[in-house]
């Protein structure tokens, strides 16, 4: 079976399916004496479960961060909301109700309200009331909160897990988590790739019904796939997936703690794209030395109107400061193209990916970018930050963009709010058109980074998405190749740094020829860090530079591929 | 007792962060506080009442207060919303 990958690793385990904490209360009626004491068992429930909650908030402010902690809070606020409770008071009092009862037919009353309101966020508050409520409603039932005897190779099976069980998961125990319900993005995926648990999500609820407890599980995070009950044969191919997944995580592990560098000692810049302020942690522990590439546009999405200047600062302020020394580029908005806003209400187009996005909208409605300028400078102040462009293909939209930062900066001046009067400023090379002027690009700029994906997209004349073609949007072709070099020497020929965020800088096959061709620094998903760092110690600057020569001169994707490979040094 | 009526200015309107922010302030004081939209009224220190108002930018809602801070609590619950339900400066 195949659901979405959501956090990487293979695990083989024991299922144990979490029972849907479904509110069930057993229903009694109570003499008119009893209402008092139930009241009170009520208050204390609720103060217990308050209680709780503040622990828990306390606990994953610690182990996760301030941001995860949050949920809980707005859980406490459920929890006291004097409508709510009201309502379950009346209903011992009126209609003499045992506590568990009035508790779950109100949960149920405000569960379905939310639900049926036309609001995503309301909407999505159904699940949080009812997780209150089965807090509660355990604790009057006088159960304890505590995971039941896991056995130490557990694969927790649910149909989505809660923000309270998932900051409960004990990662000693639980070795991957499967859920019937959730998405790459969704609060669980999140977690597991914080926690580092191996993670598939989004199997649909059928898949609830095939499994027992007890039954043997491998759960593939890396591909999504999950099987039940394997044969022999699966078995054995997984436990040697595994065997050697543990075997390569301990010989990389040694690179965690040391700077990238090549074999003559060369350092090298290996650094992480992240994409929202949860990825920071996993980035850290996989060895990153800073980011080459923090996408903002998490900011913006999920939401009905712009975040304001106040909410965009403490999201960077919070990754440049987790970050220390390590740098941290900061991407302005690039939203357009596959992905909208539907609250800017832009029209539709013909063709999105050529069309009104990324720089070009931001510079066309400085109403929205400021506020994003303002935010970055602000957080400057607190770490190593740096700007980077989206999408350039004109000198006019450096020198704009660059003007309203010169605008904002001395706003804030002015304002007596401090940042980095120093802060590096870049762009990302994408457009074909902006190599070819990357020198006049330059003079204005402290560093390009590569953004291969879209470079490879306009480059090619070929759209990412579409299967029929993909064979063309390959980082390998001769073409795409030659831009890349050429960036890199513009880049230097005018003094300034050049590095690359796109997915190739994560290819081990295309790594020597990037070095050779002069690459400062490298910045890839957390999961390809450790990976290049072992392969750069492998290769000198000189010895890459012969293969980077040899590849400049290859007339199709398939000769540069069969060089890179017959060059390719591993571990081994 | 102390009434008044406002227009919620804000993007969001009463929704989501805006209106937990609105709730803490309304439960930090001792009055009794409503708040009315079109013909609903619901308790203003009810997180789950005051988001199913549905009260969007642009919205009027009446403001009700009764008790000792009665006043006070009008005051801080109006310059929220006119500042656009948006957090204090801390720190």
């Amino acid at each position: 079976m195949r659901g979405v990958a959501a956090s990487p690793g293979i695990a083989i385990g024991t299922a144990v399916k979490k029972k849907d904490q479904a509110l069930q209360a057993d229903q009694r009626e109570i003499s008119p004496e009893e209402v008092e004491d139930e009241l009170k068992r009520l208050q204390e429930g609720l103060d217990k479960a308050v209680e709780e909650l503040k622990q828990l908030q306390e606990e994953t402010e610690e182990k996760l961060g301030p941001k995860e902690a949050e949920i809980f809070e707005a859980h406490q606020m459920l929890l006291q909301d004097p409508e709510m409770v009201q309502t379950v008071e009346e209903g011992i009092k009126n209609e003499k109700k045992n506590a568990e009862k009035a508790l779950e037919e109100a949960v149920e009353q405000y569960a379905s309200l939310m639900a049926g309101l036309d609001d995503e966020y309301m909407q999505a508050r159904e699940a949080d009331i009812r997780d209150v409520g089965a807090r509660v409603l355990r604790i009057l039932k006088g159960e304890s909160d505590e995971e039941t005897d896991l056995s130490p190779d557990s694969i927790i099976i649910a149909r989505d897990l809660t923000p309270s069980d998932t900051a409960r998961l004990d990662k000693e125990k639980v070795v991957a988590f499967v859920t019937a319900d959730g998405s790459r993005t969704s609060h669980s995926a999140i977690m597991a790739r914080s926690l580092g648990i191996p993670a598939v999500v989004g199997l649909g609820r059928d898949f609830l019904e095939e499994v027992e407890d007890g039954m043997q599980v491998i759960v593939d995070g890396n591909e999504g796939d999950i099987y039940l009950n394997p044969d022999e044969e699966k078995l054995e191919e997984y436990q040697e997936k595994l065997a050697e997944y543990k075997k390569e995580k301990e010989r990389l592990a040694r690179f965690k703690d040391v700077k990238a560098v090549a074999k003559d000692g060369e350092e090298i810049e290996v650094v992480g794209n992240i994409g929202s302020t949860e990825d920071v942690k996993p980035l850290l522990e996989q060895g990153g030395e800073g980011i080459g590439l923090f996408r903002t546009e998490f900011i913006y999405m999920d939401r009905d109107d712009l975040p304001g200047e106040e909410e965009q600062f403490e999201a960077y302020r919070e990754v440049v400061q987790a970050m220390g020394d390590y740098p941290v580029i900061i991407r302005t908005l690039d939203i357009g193209g596959d992905k909208d806003l539907p609250y800017l209400e832009q029209p539709e187009e013909m063709n999105p990916f050529l069309g009104y996005r990324a720089i070009r909208l931001c510079l066309d409605q400085p109403e929205i970018f400021k506020p994003q300028l303002r935010a970055i400078l602000r957080a400057s102040h607190y770490g190593n930050a740096k700007i980077m462009y989206p999408m350039i293909a004109t000198l006019e939209e450096v020198l704009a963009a660059n003007r309203l930062l010169k605008e904002s900066q001395k706003e804030l001046e002015e304002e007596g709010i401090p940042f980095d009067r120093d802060m590096e400023k870049g762009i990302m090379i994408e457009v074909p058109g902006a190599v070819m002027i990357a020198d006049a690009l330059a003079g204005e700029l402290d560093f390009f980074s590569i953004g291969t994906n879209d470079l490879i997209q306009y480059t090619m004349a070929v759209d990412r998405g579409n299967e029929r073609i993909a064979y063309l949007h390959s980082p390998y072709h001769p073409g795409v190749l030659r831009l890349i070099k050429e960036t890199i020497a513009a880049g230097h020929r005018n003094n300034i740094w050049v590095g690359m965020c796109g997915e190739a800088a994560g290819d081990e096959l295309l790594m020597p020829f990037l070095l050779g061709a002069g690459l400062d620094e490298f910045s890839m998903s957390a999961g390809s860090i450790l990976r290049i760092k072992e392969l750069l110690g492998f290769w000198t600057r000189e010895e890459a530079r012969e293969i980077t020569e040899k590849a400049l001169e290859l007339k199709t994707k398939e000769e540069v591929r069969k060089l890179l490979e017959q060059n390719k040094k591993t571990a081994l | 007792m102390v009434e008044k009526e406002l227009t919620i200015k804000n993007e969001t309107g009463l929704h989501a962060r805006p209106a937990n922010i609105f709730v803490k302030k309304a439960s930090s004081f001792n009055a009794e506080i409503k708040i009315t939209k079109d013909e609903k009224t619901v308790n203003a220190k009810s997180i789950m009442g005051v988001m199913s108002l549905g009260a969007s930018k642009g919205s009027t809602v009446k403001l009700q207060a009764e008790g000792d801070d009665e006043k006070e609590a009008i005051k801080a619950l109006t310059e929220l919303i006119d500042q656009g339900l948006t957090e204090e400066e801390g720190g």
